[in-house]
């Protein structure tokens, strides 16, 4: 134990690696899951009555949908995945596989949050769009997203720490992480320099996207 | 230029349909300045949103430059909504665009080239009176400012009509002025016919050529300004012209003759009839003495319209005969009657 850190039973590159892997999951499950659920929180969006893409048959399947995701607990995702995951990843073990249930569990979560951030923009200005002779298409990414873009800002950071809170849990699966650290090591083995370490290296990461969200989406609402 | 034709429009609940507007036949000519007046629920932001398609009419059709809307196919219906601007009470600017690229927006949407853009959005904002706020953002500006910015906006892809929804009741009066007179002008300069709802009569006063009055989604009256309110047939009318041309005999007046109730005339005139020297002629052909209790004149249409408020104390057939004298040459003259 010649390489541990503050007396902890990790090692300072077991720690680096736990956050390059936290790192990892929680990029490229936020890109994978924003690239799911900001259309479909824009289809929740204009397919309601009277917007702009009113549609009955798609908002009545949809919102029941990502209502049902959205109440299985993470680590039950997690498991009941195992075999869609192995098809994707090839495996069901390891920090790739984590991704395939992150991603299942941020998407309707990025949905429901873009959603409501959309839901914020003025009707009077779609009205106004709609007025201009405007499609559909061109309303959505000229009026509704730079409109309700401030507040995306702020729905993503929510996700994202939402993210780094549930990689946590995806130490069940093998995946490391800064999470998996804590509990594998802080929890389970009593090692409670590991466990002040870890969460305190949690804590900074939380509040480093939310301090970078808060300033950017200020910037965008200007004033 | 816009027709509507026996238009309805039903908004139905699970519960009940309501009627918003029943049975609709109105005619705005190109050129006019057409105001549609109404208190609020009488239907008439639903009448202007039918222009556009903002709304679908459930019966009737509405016609735009000769052509139903309803039948054309989208394409062809975006092109028709780029020659009919509007503006709105809340001016509906993004927020999150600066007044330039605001102004742009319509031009941006169909297409056109950045440099054309460019000298157009600085043509119009030169027009509105704004070029210095051209790299502002909205919430950096005055209600009027913005208003003007959304006029701006209606104007770019140079539409023949402009649609006005409750444009002005945001501001304060004197903004107010400042916006008709551009729409004014706009009516004037570019020709562009403007169809305008307002609950505020004033707003009809200073620039409508035409007015329709809605109440409980029908209208109720219509005609030429000068018409309706020298002439108002229906209470609602009369309460909207009252609004804005102050011709009450105070009722402390009436109650202060209790014993001998007085003989009140209220005369209108309108145009060339103002300029007649009537209660001289009137003094020295009859009987009567004449007590001016209030009077006043403004001007709609460029045409002077005035009222007085006399009282006429004397035998009652010269008084009979004054009376008659007065309707004989013309001019609008009514009894007020004291009503207890």
């Amino acid at each position: 134990m010649t390489n541990t850190l503050w007396g902890m039973q990790i090692t300072a590159e077991q720690l680096l690696t736990a956050f390059g892997d936290t790192l990892y999951m929680v990029a490229l499950s936020l890109l994978f899951s924003g690239l799911i659920g900001l259309p479909l929180g824009i289809l929740l969006v204009i397919t309601r009555k009277d917007h702009i893409f009113e549609n009955k048959w798609i908002f009545n399947s949809l919102n029941p949908v990502i209502n049902i995701l959205r109440s299985v607990p993470f680590i039950i995702l997690l498991v009941a995945l195992i075999p869609f995951t192995r098809f994707v990843v090839g495996t069901a073990i390891g920090t790739n596989a984590a991704i395939v249930p992150l991603v299942f569990y941020a998407a309707p979560y990025i949905a429901r949050l873009v959603e409501n951030s959309l839901l914020e923009v003025d009707k009077g200005i779609i009205e106004a769009a709609q007025a201009m002779g405007a499609t559909t298409w061109q309303i959505i990414y000229r009026f509704l997203i730079p409109e309700g873009l401030s507040s995306l800002i702020l729905t993503f950071t929510t996700a994202t720490i939402g993210l780094v809170g549930a990689t946590a849990m995806a130490g069940a699966v093998g995946a490391g992480g800064v999470g998996d650290l804590a509990l594998s090591y802080g929890y389970q083995r009593f090692d409670t320099m590991t466990m002040i370490v870890t969460v305190a290296a949690l804590v900074i990461i939380v509040q480093l996207l939310q301090s970078t969200g808060n300033i950017v989406s200020k910037k965008i609402r200007r004033r | 230029m816009i027709e509507f034709q026996d238009v309805k429009k039903v908004y139905e609940t699970k519960k009940q349909a309501f009627e918003a507007l029943k049975g609709i036949n109105l005619t705005v000519e190109k050129g006019d300045i057409f105001g549609v007046v109404g208190y609020s629920g009488a239907g008439k932001s639903t009448l202007i949103r039918l222009v556009n398609l903002l709304e679908q009419p459930s019966e009737g059709t509405v016609l735009v430059g000769g052509k139903d809307l309803t039948s054309l196919k989208p394409k062809e219906l975006r092109a028709e909504k780029k020659k009919i601007g509007m503006i709105f009470q809340h001016f509906n600017l993004l927020n999150s665009k600066t007044v330039f690229d605001n102004v742009a927006m319509p031009l941006v949407l169909s297409g056109t080239p950045s440099n054309e853009i460019k000298q157009r959005v600085e043509e119009l904002l030169e027009f509105v009176g704004l070029s210095n706020k051209a790299k502002n953002y909205p919430d950096q500006l005055s209600g009027g400012q913005k208003q003007r910015i959304g006029i701006a906006r209606a104007l770019a892809t140079n539409p023949s009509i402009l649609l006005c929804d409750e444009a002005t009741s945001a501001l304060d009066p004197q903004t107010t002025n400042a916006v008709l007179q551009l729409l004014k002008k706009i009516n004037k300069e570019y020709n562009i016919t403007i169809l305008l709802i307002t609950h505020e009569m004033s707003v009809i006063k200073e620039i409508c050529n035409k007015v329709a009055v809605m109440e409980a989604g029908k209208v109720v009256e219509q005609g030429s300004v000068l018409d309706v309110f020298s002439k108002p047939q229906t209470d609602t009318a009369k309460n909207f012209v009252r609004t804005v041309i102050h011709d009450e005999v105070p009722e402390s007046f009436l109650k202060n003759n209790e014993k001998d109730a007085p003989v009140i005339w209220k005369i209108n005139f309108v145009g060339s009839t103002s300029g007649k020297p009537l209660l001289s002629t009137i003094a020295k052909k009859y009987e009567v003495h004449l007590n001016v209790l209030s009077a006043n004149i403004s001007e709609i249409q460029e045409t002077p319209f005035g009222n007085l408020i006399i009282e006429v104390t004397g035998d009652k057939r010269e008084i009979d005969e004054t009376f008659q004298y007065i309707k004989d040459q013309g001019i609008l003259v009514q009894e007020v009657v004291i009503n207890d």
